[in-house]
């Protein structure tokens, strides 16, 4: 690892170039960014995880974060933009909805996923990228999750303010962890920056949102719709849960596949830590936040077992992606990977 | 940050021991593991890979078998 005092990723502040559209929906989200008026759009008749819906809520969602260079801050507020992106949400939610079973037995969904699936059957990208996954592989892997972890812990911040007493303290207990508990050499966005420097990768904020597809989109606006909206504080933890309670054993299958593949110590180090602080997270998120929060609010059950269905069944979309196109031999991007030393 | 009072140490049911605020393990062999974190999870089922800190290997394991199995 190249030991500088003070990493330059945190001192990153540059905000994206705005992304090339994928319809009719991103055309029109990011022609009114550019300055343009905004058109009227068909969103009732969009698919709710297509590509062009899924970069629109991006970049809707985008304004809330970073922003995106050029763009004037204030857009974040521009009532218009957030019409349309609450017609947006409409359509993706109201798909969730209907493809994701309800359900209220929180302790019996959080069981189900302290169950971990073992043997030649599974199959995972993790699993994969264990296994046999390539260098070119795990690169597009990392390209993909570069989207979330590059603001790891981000969206879920958003439900601090929305949670009361324990489930609030608990909440942030984990939060700490993920921005370094004080040390921001030990953040998880800044751990993931150098094992994307390590692997030949960019880590710019917002450098691989043109190569991901809607798919990958999904998956982190789902988070940002969850955490960005009171009414979803339920599923917002319910999707938190959901990636503290899976992530430890996927994050030593990682570590495996990264050894396996002649990585170095900066490119392993954020699985490794992964492995070690989720198992923590974990407790701290059944006990800590959960518990309290269904003792608190008893009526956000259903919310939060639709959270971690509804983020299983995006993870699992992207994960056939991955899988699907590894299996044809095609990369899981819409465009190849420059790498810097491949 | 310490806690006002005693050291609070939760005994977990399926896995770790919960132990609250950084803390200095001394392992048999007088190996010293540190741990900085506001809650450290110590493995008392024994099964960690990374003994004696938690990597939740105490989760039950179902196992799945190829489609040739």
């Amino acid at each position: 690892m190249t030991a500088t005092l003070e990493p330059s990723f945190l001192r990153q502040v540059a905000a994206p170039q705005l992304p090339t559209p994928r319809g009719p929906l991103s055309g029109a989200v990011v022609d009114a960014l550019r300055g343009g008026p905004l058109r009227a759009v068909d969103v009732a008749g969009a698919a709710p995880y297509g590509d062009d819906l899924q970069l629109a809520l991006h970049c809707c969602y985008e304004l809330h974060y970073r922003g995106f260079a050029g763009v004037d801050a204030e857009r974040e507020w521009d009532p218009e933009l957030l019409g349309l992106r609450r017609d947006l949400e409409r359509v993706f939610l109201a798909a969730l909805r209907a493809d994701v079973e309800p359900g209220d037995d929180v302790p019996a969904e959080v069981d189900a996923l302290l169950v971990e699936p073992v043997g030649p059957g599974v199959r995972g990208v993790s699993h994969h990228l264990q296994r046999e996954g390539t260098l070119a592989q795990l690169r597009e892997y990392v390209a993909h999750r570069s989207i979330y972890h590059l603001k790891e812990a981000d969206p879920q911040a958003w439900a601090i303010p929305r949670l009361s007493g324990a489930a609030k303290a608990g909440l942030v207990t984990v939060e700490h962890d993920e921005y370094g508990s004080g040390r921001p050499e030990r953040m998880h966005a800044l751990l993931f920056a150098e094992m994307m420097t390590e692997l030949g990768l960019s880590d710019a904020y917002g450098a691989y949102v043109e190569h991901v597809p809607g798919e990958t989109l999904a998956e982190v606006n789902l988070m940002s719709l969850c955490g960005l909206h009171r009414s979803l504080r339920g599923a917002s933890v319910g999707q938190f849960a959901m990636v503290e309670l899976t992530s430890s054993p996927g994050s030593e299958r990682l570590v495996r596949g990264m050894r396996r593949l002649g990585c170095g110590p900066a490119a392993i180090r954020f699985y490794d830590e992964h492995v070690e602080a989720d198992a923590v997270h974990e407790q701290v998120v059944r006990r800590g936040v959960l518990a309290p929060l269904l003792e608190a609010e008893p009526e956000l059950a259903a919310d939060v077992v639709f959270g971690i269905r509804a983020s299983l069944f995006l993870g699992e979309r992207l994960g056939e992606r991955l899988l699907g196109c590894w299996d044809r031999g095609e990369t899981s991007l819409r465009m190849p990977l420059a790498v810097d030393h491949p | 940050m310490p806690e006002p009072g005693p050291t609070r140490v939760l005994l977990t049911e399926e896995g770790p021991a919960l132990i609250a605020g950084p803390v200095e393990l001394e392992l048999p062999d007088g190996t010293r593991v540190r741990s900085d974190r506001a809650v450290t999870a110590v493995c008392h089922c024994r099964r960690s890979r990374r003994y004696p800190i938690c990597d939740a290997s105490h989760r039950r394991k179902v196992r799945q078998e190829g489609p040739d199995a």
